[in-house]
């Protein structure tokens, strides 16, 4: 079974971004980039599968500028057998990036789509659901364990109330849950084995996509800044702060 | 211009987050139709026709809905969605699973987590862990949004809606094999006004029993930082930040947590933040409305005496 991981380009996860003086945007110029947290996190468990003879090929995809080959070299220093770039400059919505990865998904025919349940950029959350519908595939999203038994999917999900666990034929759709695995360093023999791995780049246009404009982003602001707070020395003046300034206890 | 919202619900009851998003629905402006999909769901049906300003509550209830697997409820949800020109839901687990299906079956794109009503077709939406909000115009002619509760007030339960019933029913290959809810006699988080939360700094899960303590004396519910649920100390439904609940109590104290971006992305619109920490350089500080500077071993079993 093809195991197919759409990865992202996102801005590392540390570093605490600021908004643009004009409002157009977040500012990203040299920021230090990064895979995102999920889907290192969907790369690891589709290595995991390889490992334990369920995979037998690992496809990475990445739809971004030409930079995002970095993370598509680093998913194929995790494990992953060979990348696609979808080579854009373009910043596309949730559905935009679904059906491109409908027509990969087509070319490739993966048993088993693994994502991430949402980039830590757009906080979407959407791109994997999406997914499932246009392929009207079965979906599985917020994963924090996936079992392959022959052509069955079992996934337990995190739920507001707690865990879910569906099952459903393959080829399905899976979205990660940080709780799935603990994604594994690259190591150093492997960085430089991942640079001989096939890479392909592509264009929207060759894939046959037409795409649509559905938003118009009109401003980005900073949130509003909190007042800066007090310092109490002593529980029992917190008590009394709370009880007679803020009034909430 | 109507306007169809998916109810959050367990089956026996409504909750809290479906009186919210109605809110923001109204704030749209439109007629407001409440979808109740799910099986042996005439609890939370009753209760969503009693959501004030609500004209209309439609009942699906299949034995196929039970679980709420978005494979067959997003299509469901699509078909209805011909007669609407919004289609919301929370931005809860439930919504987010389903709410994008229902999106790009009808080829629109979905505006998450959003925060402000500008204009009908113009809302506002944290991005980048809560650093940046976004003010988005949707271009399409259906909107489908997911709604962050925690920005919204409830609407009042004085409401006598129309009750439709709908028998279409719809099947998925996805079934369901068994879960496991955290019993818990306290608050859901999302409708707390008070939360105490803990983090690594709370060293075990036996420790996490003085802010339980804590909790049941304000009525609280109990939160907790990725830290804390990565380390085993809580399950992962107590989560707050921007992967977990996010939430805005009256008054949320923050205990033996640094802080990090994450997860004040899901406390930071609280009304009131205290802070117990013993590191004084702990980031948690910067958004704490009160702050000690204390072990919390010794903090909070004084706190607890003298509330």
């Amino acid at each position: 079974m093809k195991v197919l991981v759409p990865v992202k380009r996102v801005v590392d996860a540390n570093v605490k971004v600021r908004v643009k003086a004009d409002g157009s945007s977040v500012d990203t110029a040299n920021l230090k980039m990064a895979l995102n947290p999920f889907c290192e996190i969907a790369v690891e468990e589709a290595v995991r599968l390889k490992e334990a003879g369920v995979a037998s090929e690992v496809v990475v995809v990445s739809i971004g500028p030409k930079t995002a080959q970095e993370q598509l070299r680093t998913s194929m220093a995790l494990g992953a057998d060979r990348g696609i770039l979808v080579e854009t400059d373009e910043e596309l919505v949730s559905l935009s990036i679904a059906k491109i990865l409908k027509a990969i998904q087509e070319q490739e025919q993966a048993g088993l789509i693994l994502l991430g349940k949402q980039s830590i950029d757009g906080d979407n959350n959407q791109t994997g659901q999406m997914l499932a519908a246009l392929t009207s595939l079965p979906q599985a999203t917020f994963a924090s364990e996936v079992k392959v038994e022959g052509e069955t999917l079992l996934v337990t999900r995190e739920v507001d109330g707690g865990l879910q666990t569906l099952s459903m034929p393959l080829p399905a759709i899976v979205t990660t849950d940080l709780r799935l695995n603990e994604p594994r360093y690259a190591k150093l023999p492997n960085i430089m084995k991942a640079k001989r791995k096939p890479l392909d780049t592509v264009t929207i246009e060759s894939l046959g996509v037409t795409l649509k404009q559905h938003q118009n982003i009109l401003k980005v602001a900073a949130p509003a800044e909190r007042q800066a707070g007090i310092m109490v020395s002593s529980v029992e003046e917190l008590v009394e702060k709370l009880k007679n300034e803020a009034k909430v206890i | 211009m109507g306007i169809l919202v998916i109810a959050e619900h367990d089956n026996a009851s409504l909750k809290l987050d479906s009186a919210k998003v109605v809110q923001c629905a109204q704030q749209i402006g439109g007629e407001v139709t409440v979808l109740v999909v799910g099986h042996q769901c005439q609890g939370a049906a009753e209760q969503a026709q009693a959501l004030a300003g609500v004209h209309q509550v439609i009942v699906a209830d299949a034995e196929a809905y039970q679980a709420g697997v978005a494979e067959n409820i997003s299509q469901l949800i699509s078909q209805l969605a011909a007669d609407f020109d919004y289609v919301l839901a929370a931005a809860s687990s439930q919504g987010k699973d389903t709410l994008p299906r229902v999106a790009a079956l009808l080829d629109v794109a979905q505006i998450s987590e959003v925060v402000e009503v500008i204009a009908a077709d113009t809302f506002v939406r944290p991005i980048y862990a809560g650093s940046a909000l976004a003010t988005v115009q949707s271009l399409d002619d259906k909107k489908v949004l997911t709604v962050r509760a925690a920005a919204f007030d409830a609407v009042e339960m004085t409401g006598n809606a129309n009750l439709t019933a709908l028998d279409t029913v719809i099947d998925a290959k996805t079934s369901f094999v068994s879960q496991t809810l955290t019993e818990s006699e306290r608050p859901e988080l999302g409708g707390a006004n008070v939360i105490v939360s803990g983090g690594r700094g709370m060293g075990s899960g036996e420790n996490f029993a003085i802010l339980e303590q804590l909790a049941d004396k304000l009525g609280a519910a109990v939160g907790a930082s990725r830290a804390a649920v990565d380390a085993g100390f809580v399950p992962n439904d107590l989560q707050v930040g921007q992967t977990g609940k996010i939430v805005a109590p009256e008054l949320y104290i923050a205990v033996g947590i640094s802080g990090a971006i994450q997860h004040l992305a899901g406390m930071k619109d609280s009304k009131v933040i205290v802070a117990i920490n013993k590191d004084p350089e702990a980031p948690i500080f910067q958004v704490a409305d009160y702050g000690i500077e204390a072990d919390l071993f010794d903090a909070v079993p004084q706190l607890l005496e003298l509330i």
